[in-house]
């Protein structure tokens, strides 16, 4: 794809809109909730009356510190809030209320798992809360209404440094960012409701000759989802390359600056936008309303106490405790609780595979049925438990306990009742086992003779009858008792 | 019983307590003197007379029922309308506002209520607090009750001259660089702002938010007193009020202090300063002196007033109050387009941007819409630190230098303003001039100090002279007290304009 030995070096930043999962919005009590009617979750504050002033949510702020200490971000003793300034019908007072020179957080750093094993750092340059503004409505070709219920919620704005050299570097910062913040609490991380927005900035390096040129800055504006987010980066890093290679001195970054495009959901294309006719000027100054934030040291010191383990870290102790593959390590750690479902089981005795084999057959299938995490089905650490050392002590089988498995999710309960009030039991009862065992030599001559053999056929024969034997149990005879006896009789 | 209107505020309540009269009468009174004299004065921008007897009528009934009475139980006063009232408009004296009905109340009328005040109407001011003489009000200009020809001072030249004309038995006004104390000097009445932070900010419609600051007009100190512990005190809504407890100030105001110290700033003392009000000040000092005073000269350097070649006065508090507070103003105002509520104009238009110039357009004055341009252009890119940025130093240290001269002594003592009232129309058409009315109250509003402006007599053409007690943050006791000391040796209290003799 690339000319004359070109090298092209992809380099993006991104900047992620978090919506944060407080009860009430950032400056006034008003309901934090997406979907209700238009206009419903609004007072004086959040619409912007004469006379009125913002106060300010804490909760809001320690759900930001929660997250940037996770993110390994100095939190400043003494940060403020500022006023930005631009008109939108969405934005009442005609200014955001943000953080301009002292955000809350700054210098913090990601670890981004990559598919080939390895995990990138990326950067993250500072996280600021701001009030998000609220929505125009076209839904009326004679009119664009306003509604004002998110006018005022918190959202953390993260800004990455521009660290990212390739598309997959991109989706992995998101998603894991994604994870971190649904994992830490802070935030649903809904997509579909917009919890989570993406602006992307993108330009290329691009090395001919011993020279290097880099295409001017492209920010995509307002991405709504991954799959936005994923097929702009990449459209972008075509385009700009193709645009670059028609015109290798002009299309620069020199002589065409910084520019902001739209993305067409149809096509999975970026658009330029049309330039607003001035240059953007927000006038920022200090918020005169508010106080300036000066978070307490042991407030910050009481926050990251509670941060528990983060999910990078578990995965990497579960491949290196329990011996998981990295996938198998990544699916337990979508959310804290599985994970917490999964320890606490292995402490009460469950050996850890079978644990583990649980979640990830039944219990993976059960959350899929029902759009939750695993840890979210409703099966509690010492039911795990019992059911994977029933299973390590041969009591029940790998196929009873999948039906255990189930029944507990329905209907509660500890396994062992269950597998026996359904029967599930293995029968480890050498007199009973036996019985089946004669009952299938004798009504098989010509497997028994080939089990008997040295023949290529000795091993599918011995393999049937087990089978047949298992059959007569109802899959409840424990196997290695079944071959104990099977073997025996055959060599007799 | 003498006339209702004569009492002050203090001695209408213990009347009313009392059962000497009733607040129903009381507000009848005053809604008489307003019937008569406002088509003068023009101090009120809606006068919400039913609401008023309604309130009235509340309180006697509670009298009646053996209820404890609230602390203003039965007063009727005035409130400026740039304060939200959840019944009548709220309109800041401007086109823009001219129909908005607030749907809640401000902190300071919700402590009004509960006080049991009886609430009379909204004043007029300069639109938007912006102005020092009310001539800037998007209605019509009030007049000085002391010589119609006048002006009343302002912003809150609608509270004053209301407190003068005997309309109310007080009044509540806002203060950005004098809003309050410069009225109340021109007026002969007592106007007091508070510290920063002492009276929350809540249902005041902001102008210059770092300095906004409400507090009363009233005709005497222990009125004053009285006022300031009905409204001061932290409240949740606003996060710049301050959390310290409200002393009684009602029962501090009558002890006077021992070895009181009495700063005069030498910087204010130039030949920049009227004779008049100069000779007024000193012997203002003098009075304190006599009561056992010491008098000490002390240095607020920033705050130093010049006379340019031009022979124009000058100072860095000015400029960098202007600064400051025309650019918070143009983010202030910002709110103000046409879409969510407010005047939004009836031509058709292309765009968003075309209805938020044209409602603008139409909806703000000049003043504000010079205020406005001038905030926006010191906040734009390459000019934030040329301006907004150095003006912020510059209050830093005004502030420093009141910080030492509190060292030095309890209280310090200066004129209101420049001059006496002037003549309506006399500085319309040179805006600089008309700023440097504020020329002695804007750095305490720069520094977030208290400050009140109580009468010292009256100068030429019988015009009233107003003095100015500035004390240290949270120093209102002390402001209160030594304001009192001076009334009662002076006896110079409850000046009644010669319109109301005749």
């Amino acid at each position: 794809m690339t000319d004359r030995n070109d090298t092209v070096t992809p380099v993006i930043g991104l900047e992620i809109h978090v919506e944060l999962a407080t009860e009430t919005k950032m400056f006034c009590r008003c309901r934090n909730h997406f979907g209700d009617p238009p206009n419903t979750n609004v007072c004086p504050v959040c619409i912007g009356m004469p006379g009125v002033l913002p106060v300010m949510n804490a909760k809001a702020v320690d759900y930001s510190i929660r997250f940037a200490l996770a993110i390994g971000c100095e939190i400043p003793f003494f940060t403020k809030w500022d006023r930005k300034s631009y008109y939108y019908p969405d934005l009442p007072k005609n200014y955001q209320i943000s953080q301009y020179d002292l955000p809350l957080s700054r210098q913090g750093k990601l670890e981004v798992p990559l598919s080939d094993g390895t995990t990138k750092t990326i950067r993250v340059l500072r996280a600021h809360l701001e009030e998000d503004a609220g929505k125009n409505v076209h839904d009326n070709p004679a009119h664009t209404g306003v509604d004002l219920n998110r006018a005022g919620v918190p959202l953390l704005e993260i800004v990455s440094e521009p660290d990212m050299n390739s598309v997959e570097e991109v989706m992995g910062y998101a998603r894991t960012m994604h994870r971190l913040v649904r994992w830490l609490g802070v935030s649903e991380a809904n997509m579909q409701m917009g919890h989570m927005r993406f602006e992307p900035n993108i330009n290329l390096h691009v090395t001919r000759d011993g020279t290097t040129y880099k295409t001017p800055i492209i920010e995509v504006k307002n991405l709504n989802s991954f799959k936005a987010l994923e097929n702009s980066v990449a459209w972008e890093i075509d385009r700009q390359y193709d645009e670059w290679r028609s015109d290798p001195e002009g299309f620069t970054l020199a002589k065409l600056g910084k520019q902001n495009r739209g993305y067409d959901d149809a096509t999975g294309r970026t658009v330029l936008q049309r330039e607003k006719e001035e240059a953007h000027e927000y006038r920022y100054f200090p918020e005169p309303d508010l106080v300036p934030v000066t978070p307490d040291a042991a407030r910050v010191e009481e926050i990251r106490a509670s941060l528990g383990e983060l999910p990078l870290a578990r995965r990497q102790r579960y491949v290196d405790e329990y011996a998981l593959s990295l996938i198998d390590a990544d699916n337990l750690t979508q959310d804290p609780a599985t994970g917490e479902l999964l320890d606490e089981a292995v402490r009460l005795g469950g050996d850890a595979k079978r644990c583990v084999n649980l979640l990830l057959g039944r219990g993976a299938a059960l959350a899929n049925e029902r759009t939750c995490t695993i840890g979210e089905i409703g099966v509690t650490p010492p039911q795990l438990a019992e059911l994977a050392k029933m299973l390590s002590d041969g009591e029940i089988n790998a196929t009873a306990a999948a039906a255990v498995f189930d029944e507990m999710v329905a209907g509660g309960g500890s396994p062992r009742q269950i597998a026996e009030s359904r029967g599930l039991l293995a029968v480890t009862d050498s007199g009973q086992i036996e019985t089946w065992v004669d009952e299938a030599i004798a009504g098989n001559a010509q497997a028994v003779a080939d089990a008997r053999s040295e023949g290529k056929k000795q091993k599918k024969a011995f393999g049937f009858l087990m089978g047949q034997v298992m059959q007569k149990s109802r899959g409840a005879a424990q196997p290695a008792e079944v071959q104990r006896l099977l073997q025996q009789k055959l060599r007799s | 019983m003498s006339n209702i209107t004569d009492l002050s505020a203090l001695e209408l309540r213990d009347a009313i307590a009392g059962g000497e009269v009733s607040a129903v009468e009381a507000t009848r009174a005053y809604l008489a003197t307003i019937e008569r004299t406002d088509p003068q004065v023009r101090a009120f921008n809606e006068v919400l007379a039913e609401n008023a007897l309604a309130q009235a009528q509340a309180v006697d009934a509670a009298r009646t029922a053996g209820e404890k009475l609230g602390p203003l139980a039965g007063v009727p006063l005035a409130v400026k309308d740039n304060l939200a009232t959840p019944y009548g408009k709220t309109t800041c004296s401007s086109k823009i506002l001219a129909e908005f009905r607030a749907p809640y109340a401000a902190t300071v009328v919700e402590k009004l209520h509960a006080a049991g005040a009886v609430i009379l109407g909204k004043t007029n001011l300069d639109e938007f607090a912006m102005g020092s003489s009310t001539e800037n009000s998007g209605f019509e200009a009030t007049r000085n009750p002391w010589d119609l020809s006048r002006v009343p001072g302002g912003s809150s030249g609608g509270s004053a001259a209301a407190v003068a004309a005997r309309q109310c038995a007080a009044a509540l006004g806002s203060d950005t660089g004098g809003s309050i104390r410069q009225p109340a000097g021109f007026c002969g009445v007592v106007g007091f702002k508070p510290t920063y932070g002492r009276v929350s900010r809540y249902g005041l419609v902001a102008y210059g938010s770092s300095l906004d600051q409400i507090g009363p007009l009233t005709r005497d100190v222990p009125d004053a007193a009285m006022l300031t512990a009905a409204i001061a005190g932290h409240d949740p809504k606003d996060s710049t009020s301050l959390p310290a407890d409200v002393p009684d100030y009602l029962s501090e105001v009558e002890h006077p202090i021992e070895n009181l110290r009495v700063g005069l700033p030498r910087e204010f003392y130039s030949d920049a300063l009227d004779a008049e009000i100069n000779a007024a000040i000193h012997a203002a000092a003098e009075t304190y002196r006599n009561a056992g005073a010491d008098i000490v000269e002390v240095s607020l350097p920033h705050s130093r007033i010049d006379r340019d070649e031009q022979g124009k006065l000058s100072s860095y508090a000015v400029a960098c109050y202007y600064i400051v507070a025309m650019a918070e103003a143009s983010s202030n105002l910002a709110r103000y387009d046409g879409v969510h509520y407010g005047h939004r104009t009836d031509e058709a238009v292309d765009d968003i941007i075309q209805l938020y110039s044209r409602s603008r357009a139409e909806g703000f004055g000049p003043e504000v819409k010079r205020r406005i341009m001038l905030g926006t252009y010191t906040l734009s890119a390459g000019y934030y630190d040329a301006y907004y940025n150095k003006a912020l130093k510059v209050r830093r240290l005004i502030k420093n230098d009141f910080d030492a001269a509190f060292q030095r002594c309890d209280v310090v003592l200066c004129p209101t303003a420049p001059t006496p009232a002037f003549a309506i129309g006399e500085k319309t058409g040179d805006p600089l001039t008309m700023y440097l009315a504020d020329i002695y109250t804007i750095s305490v509003n720069l520094a977030g100090l208290p400050a009140l402006s109580l009468p010292a007599g009256l100068a030429r053409d019988g015009l009233p002279v107003g003095m100015q007690l500035i004390g240290p943050a949270l120093g209102e006791s002390t402001i209160l007290r030594a304001a009192r000391m001076y009334e009662t040796a002076s006896g110079t209290t409850r000046l009644k304009p010669p319109m109301l003799s005749e």
